[in-house]
């Protein structure tokens, strides 16, 4: 009951006309930024984080939610018409989705993807409500031990469950949380890591700086390979009729569906998890599930409709434990995070019981995020079709010079123009090297949480390392860490062994 | 592949080299007096972790167990890769000195006419509307101001009449 009156607060900051107006337009923003081959959530998000400045925090956080969910719901609509995945988390998408239009039923494969992604948007908001309350009020009994302890334990699920070259990846959460540490010491404030004794690193690196880089240029840089032939769309037509055959096509789907949601929630709840392997794994199972599973791949519809319910319901997934907990669950989620550290509000526990107004209009307008998203996904659907013919180096001018802007407007250094660009080329190069760029971002958000809880551990204990395991949340967050630290060590020790056993079979 | 491999492992050992270099500026060391780390031991231990990977990938590389093959580059990529990073670089040196209102409009030419092969009619509204909309959002709606360099004179009769 405590629940339903705190969301009816929320109901009523979220329906203010300036909210609902944010919200219409945050998910139409998104919905182009998705839509955009190359272009997700978390580069739509990075290059309008400098810009919510105009609007107050509880608004801007609105706003990015709203471009956070619109991009999820976009990523299809280049996936079907592209046969290019808009975003990587769209990417199971064009797998059913791309035979679909091939077939003439590009509009069909549209209305399936929008009906899909509302439905594993709404239960997955429910989810995120049931949820919320309670979570944070574990987490209130939260010291700097588990704190410390379950960074730890976000940054060794890249580790044991990331998939990428376990090297590559802890070399980008050192390198993450090392550049976390320039500028003044936490503790004592003295000055550290001030390269080339630049003023401008006193004030340490900011998130966004990295973010714009990696995020803005690093993309637009690795898309001029990937898009140097224009691509063929796939013309959509939209009847009533199919809208209407859309739907109770998608009806017959809702076990599938309710599979995609609660898979996508408690995937992208996971940092080294998310929206793209939550999608995959829904799709894989929707196929197994299925009764003729052999149609998959060559335009199910239910090959459209899995994925893209998880991928929403992992987007609402991954905001869980970033505004509970105060650990992103994804790279967009780590930016929500970082903006809100900007504007002064402290994600966590604490937010829940100081600014409920906040949390609880934030809460309620995924609600109305994810109404709005499915109607001007569906309206707009013409517009879009228009917007994916647009060459690729218009938007990536546009692109280019709102990072610049972006980059300067909220330190209004110039350094840190220089700092985007140099950030921009270096993620390229890593990222083409097959370097994780997500636990870099994590590790740069986190590195100070996580470099103060651990210190002010050790000063409250006296210097007592075992202060971590002697207290039984966190002793269990790093056992787990543990185990998936330990992961791909015993993955590699049974191929080893394995390899082993098949060059000494011929000897036998 | 295998050499673009090895040269950023090269890199990133480094880079970590330097940053040891920085963090021993402060104590490294456990800190007796409070216990717990010295400001230093973040950024250095990391920094060494950071190294032992890299040199992990380079061993790992040289004894020819990295699983990589073809171009890092191919070459037409290549250029087109440097040549809109120069541009950038030259865009962000331009601003503090002509401005941001003549850097960005040019950039913007170099990249819709000469880099994207666009029509003078897209490349000349798209290269007027950037700025307009950039001034309108940045400077009047959130008083945030650009750089001008050189052309700040120009802007006054527009603070005069905004502001």
């Amino acid at each position: 009951m405590e629940l339903l009156s705190h969301l009816a607060d929320g109901f009523a900051t979220s329906l203010s006309p300036l909210n609902l107006l944010i919200v219409i337009l945050g998910v139409t923003a998104g919905l182009f930024i998705g839509a955009m081959p190359g272009l997700g959530s978390v580069n739509g998000v990075a290059i309008v984080l400098p810009m919510t400045f105009i609007v107050p925090p509880s608004s801007a956080i609105i706003l990015l939610a709203a471009i956070y969910y619109g991009a999820m719901y976009g990523g299809a609509i280049s996936s079907i018409l592209l046969g290019i995945p808009g975003a990587s988390t769209a990417v199971a998408t064009t797998f059913d989705g791309r035979p679909m239009a091939q077939q003439g039923k590009a509009g069909l494969a549209l209305i399936a993807a929008a009906t899909a992604s509302f439905v594993g948007g709404t239960i997955s908001v429910v989810l995120f409500t049931l949820f919320a309350a309670p979570l944070a009020d574990v987490a209130l009994a939260f010291g700097p031990a588990e704190e410390f302890a379950l960074v730890l334990l976000a940054f060794t699920t890249f580790v044991g469950l990331g998939g990428d070259d376990v090297l590559k990846t802890i070399i980008m959460i050192c390198l993450g949380l090392a550049l976390s540490t320039v500028g003044l010491d936490l503790i004592s404030g003295q000055p550290r890591l001030i390269f080339f004794d630049e003023p401008g690193f006193f004030s340490g690196i900011s998130f966004l700086v990295l973010a714009i880089g990696i995020y803005g240029i690093g993309e637009v840089l690795y898309t001029i390979e990937t898009s140097k032939s224009a691509p063929t769309v796939t013309p959509a037509k939209l009847t009533f009729a199919d809208l209407w055959l859309g739907l109770k096509e998608v009806n017959k789907l809702w076990k599938t569906l309710t599979f995609g949601s609660f898979i996508g929630f408690f995937v992208g709840m996971l940092p080294a998890a998310g929206a793209t392997p939550a999608a995959l794994m829904s799709y894989g199972l929707s196929k197994i599930m299925s009764k003729e599973p052999e149609t998959f791949g060559k335009g199910n519809i239910e090959g459209v409709a899995s994925p893209e319910t998880a991928n929403n319901a992992a987007s609402t997934g991954s905001l869980l434990p970033m505004l509970t907990l105060g650990i992103p669950g994804s790279p967009t989620t780590a930016l929500l995070l970082g903006g809100m550290v900007m504007w002064g509000l402290v994600p966590g526990p604490m937010l829940f019981i100081e600014q409920p107004d906040f949390v609880w209009g934030l809460i309620s307008s995924l609600y109305t995020a994810n109404l709005a998203a499915v109607l001007v996904n569906l309206a707009l659907i013409p517009l879009f079709v228009w917007a994916l013919r647009m060459p690729f180096t218009v938007l990536c001018s546009i692109v280019l010079v709102l990072c610049i802007v972006g980059g300067y407007a909220p330190s209004q250094k110039i350094h840190d123009v220089w700092l985007i660009a140099g950030f921009g080329v270096a993620g390229y190069l890593l990222r083409k090297a097959d370097y994780p760029m997500a636990p870099l971002v994590l590790a740069l958000v986190l590195g100070p949480l996580m470099e103060k809880s651990f210190r002010q551990t050790l000063i409250a204990e006296q210097g007592n390392v075992l202060a971590f395991v002697e207290r039984p949340l966190s002793a269990t967050f790093i056992a787990i860490s543990l185990v998936f630290f330990l992961l791909p060590l015993l993955k590699y020790a049974k191929k080893s062994s394995r390899a082993r056993g098949a060059s000494n079979e011929p000897a036998k | 592949m295998l050499m673009a491999d090895r040269l950023i492992a090269a890199s990133i050992m480094a880079l970590s080299l330097y940053f040891m270099w920085h963090a021993i500026e402060l104590p490294i060391g456990w800190n007796g007096m409070t216990g717990g780390p010295g400001g230093g031991a973040f950024p250095f231990w990391l920094s060494v972790v950071m190294f032992l990977c890299a040199a992990g990938i380079l061993i790992r590389s040289l004894r020819g167990k990295s699983n990589y093959s073809g171009n890092f580059f191919d070459p037409e990529t290549l250029a087109s890769v440097v040549s809109v990073a120069i541009a950038l670089i030259v865009t962000i040196g331009l601003i503090p000195w002509v401005g941001a209102y003549v850097a960005l409009p040019l950039f913007m030419v170099w990249y819709l006419k000469i880099f994207g092969k666009h029509g003078w009619t897209l490349t000349a509204i798209l290269s007027t509307a950037t700025p307009v909309f950039l001034f309108f959002f940045f400077e009047v709606t959130l008083k945030i101001l650009l750089p001008k360099g050189m052309t700040e004179p120009f802007f006054l009769p527009l603070y005069a009449r905004f502001f």
